[in-house]
């Protein structure tokens, strides 16, 4: 019933920010923004700066690396997909978006852990998940 | 401060109050519960429904809920408000109906809210697909939060993280709602209830369990505000709206700044400053408590304790009955009443419990309260300070 941006064809080139985004995690790469005006990083993907109101918003391939700021774990019956981690990440570059840890008991997932992202496709489009950074997880 | 709001400072008066259909009401509509709650509150004001010419209303539901409001209860109000920020709303409705009462706009206000949330037909999962389809969060939906619930296990994780703050001190303030719910007879849940019940509970969305949870009831709330002076001649105790203040910093948890700071701090500044009154001034407080978390979040925003203290605050029944602060005297969301939205009845308590109406809870010599709304996932806030004569 969502009119994905898959459904409406989008490239990385056409459509509004969230068309282009979503473009491109289909595509496999995740992108976030700096701001023209006051070089901020920007995350979710906007018109405009939500800190100084620029309209010249570029797009950026992150590092990647993140920290986990936030945590829990959806408590479902196994028939409604079992137990799912939900977990807010603070992009090395200042922004934060909400993902889940993969890899791990999400019980297992804490606060402060260094973590990953990686694009992956589901229900049709791409999505980004993290993964801990360095083994044990524990690192930085 | 502006002059301008300062003048409104006890302008305006709640002068009457009501709920209906609280806890399960089988078979009503919202449409039906909120009309019963309207007719009770305009009684209880002393006035008849063609006096009501302001209307301030929100729905969970419709966008545009004031207009079946205005056919349904047959007035003309030439003044309508139906801004809709979530369970905040009716507590955000008062600032501006006093501006309207002051400016001659219109003379008598009245807000409410019903809804059949707990015994409807029209189920919560088609609500929940529904709003995905109208009110779409595409950076957040992928990952399959529970909303509004996992929003706030978020933020409790972050609060424990940062503070120390513990389940067994989140526990506490459901075990308070419950004592105070066990003295009000219109409560929904007044079983005893322990700190370990409440560890044990199922857990929903860690570290939140469903006793850390509102409860989902059906329930209706009015209010009837009018000014100052012809509250003053009407057969109720006048409630004195000292202060209002009312902030949205963000929609989505993954787009609070802090997760441990909330915009109360903003709206509680705002409505403290026009009440030129201070926390140690209020008496009791009635806090939006649609999750534990909640409570400590308000009383350190609002400025009843240190940011990072809430924990440690409400220990050892520092909040229920007996203790030294009493909050949500009705038992709250968490075991009075949470139809969908709660921010009315937070309204409502305090003037009850202003007006000496409150039984078994009353607490003595109350002659201010603090009603705090809440709304979506930590979303929007909005303050009242009300009081008595005396406080004016």
């Amino acid at each position: 019933m969502l009119l994905t941006v898959q459904a409406m064809n989008t490239s990385i080139d056409t459509g509004g920010v969230l068309a282009r985004h979503q473009a491109a995690l289909n595509d496999g790469r995740f992108l976030i923004q700096r701001c023209g005006g006051c070089s901020r990083a920007v995350y979710f993907p906007r018109a405009l700066c939500p800190h100084c109101g620029h309209g010249d918003l570029a797009w950026e391939v992150p590092k990647g690396t993140g920290t986990v700021y936030a945590v829990t774990t959806v408590r479902r019956k196994p028939e409604a997909g079992g137990d799912c981690n939900v977990s807010l990440i603070d992009l090395d570059e200042g922004v934060r978006l909400m993902s889940r840890v993969e890899g791990l008991p999400s019980t297992d997932v804490r606060i402060g852990q260094r973590v990953k992202a990686r694009v992956m496709q589901q229900g049709g489009q791409g999505i980004v998940v993290f993964d801990l950074l360095g083994g044990d997880g524990e690192g930085a | 401060m502006s002059g301008d709001l300062k003048s409104l400072r006890g302008s305006a008066a709640i002068a009457g109050v009501a709920t209906f259909g609280c806890g399960e009401a089988p078979g009503y509509t919202d449409m039906e519960l909120l009309a019963n709650a309207a007719r009770a509150a305009v009684a209880d004001a002393g006035l008849t429904m063609q006096d009501i010419d302001g209307l301030c209303t929100a729905s969970g539901g419709a966008t545009m809920w004031p207009m079946p409001v205005v056919e349904y209860l047959g007035i003309r109000p030439t003044f309508i408000d139906g801004t809709m920020i979530g369970g905040s709303s009716f507590i955000a409705h008062l600032l501006p109906a006093m501006r309207a009462l002051q400016s001659g706009q219109c003379n008598a206000v009245l807000v409410c809210y019903g809804s059949v949330q707990r015994t409807a037909t029209f189920g919560r999962r088609e609500v929940v697909a529904s709003r995905r389809f109208l009110d779409p969060q595409p950076y957040e939906m992928p990952y399959e939060p529970m909303l509004p619930l996992s929003a706030y296990a978020l933020a409790a994780s972050r609060h424990m993280h940062q503070y120390g703050t513990t389940r067994r001190q989140l526990a506490e303030v459901a075990v308070a709602a419950r004592q105070w719910a066990q003295r009000n007879p219109e409560a929904f849940m007044r079983d005893p209830l322990t700190i370990d019940e409440v560890l044990n509970a199922r857990m929903v969305s860690d570290p939140l369990t469903v006793r850390d949870s509102c409860l989902v009831t059906d329930g209706a709330g009015a209010y009837v505000l009018v000014r100052a002076d012809r509250a003053r001649d009407l057969p109720k105790t006048p409630v004195y709206v000292l202060g209002n203040g009312t902030a949205v910093w963000n929609r989505q948890i993954s787009s609070m700044h802090d997760l441990t700071v909330t915009a109360a701090r903003d709206s509680g500044q705002a409505a403290f400053a026009m009440a030129g009154l201070k926390p140690k001034d209020i008496d009791v407080l009635q806090l939006y408590d649609a999750f534990t978390i909640n409570v400590l979040l308000f009383l350190e925003d609002l400025g009843f304790c240190a940011k990072g203290e809430g924990g440690a605050f409400v220990e050892n029944g520092a909040i229920a009955p007996g203790g030294r602060l009493p909050v949500n005297t009705n038992g709250g969301g968490l075991s009075c009443v949470h139809p969908g939205m709660y921010g009315i009845f937070a309204v409502i308590e305090a003037v009850r419990q202003l007006r000496g109406e409150g039984g078994e809870r009353q607490v003595a010599g109350v002659k201010t309260a603090l009603a705090h709304g809440n709304g979506g996932t930590l979303s929007s806030q909005s303050t009242a300070v009300l009081g008595l004569a005396e406080a004016l």
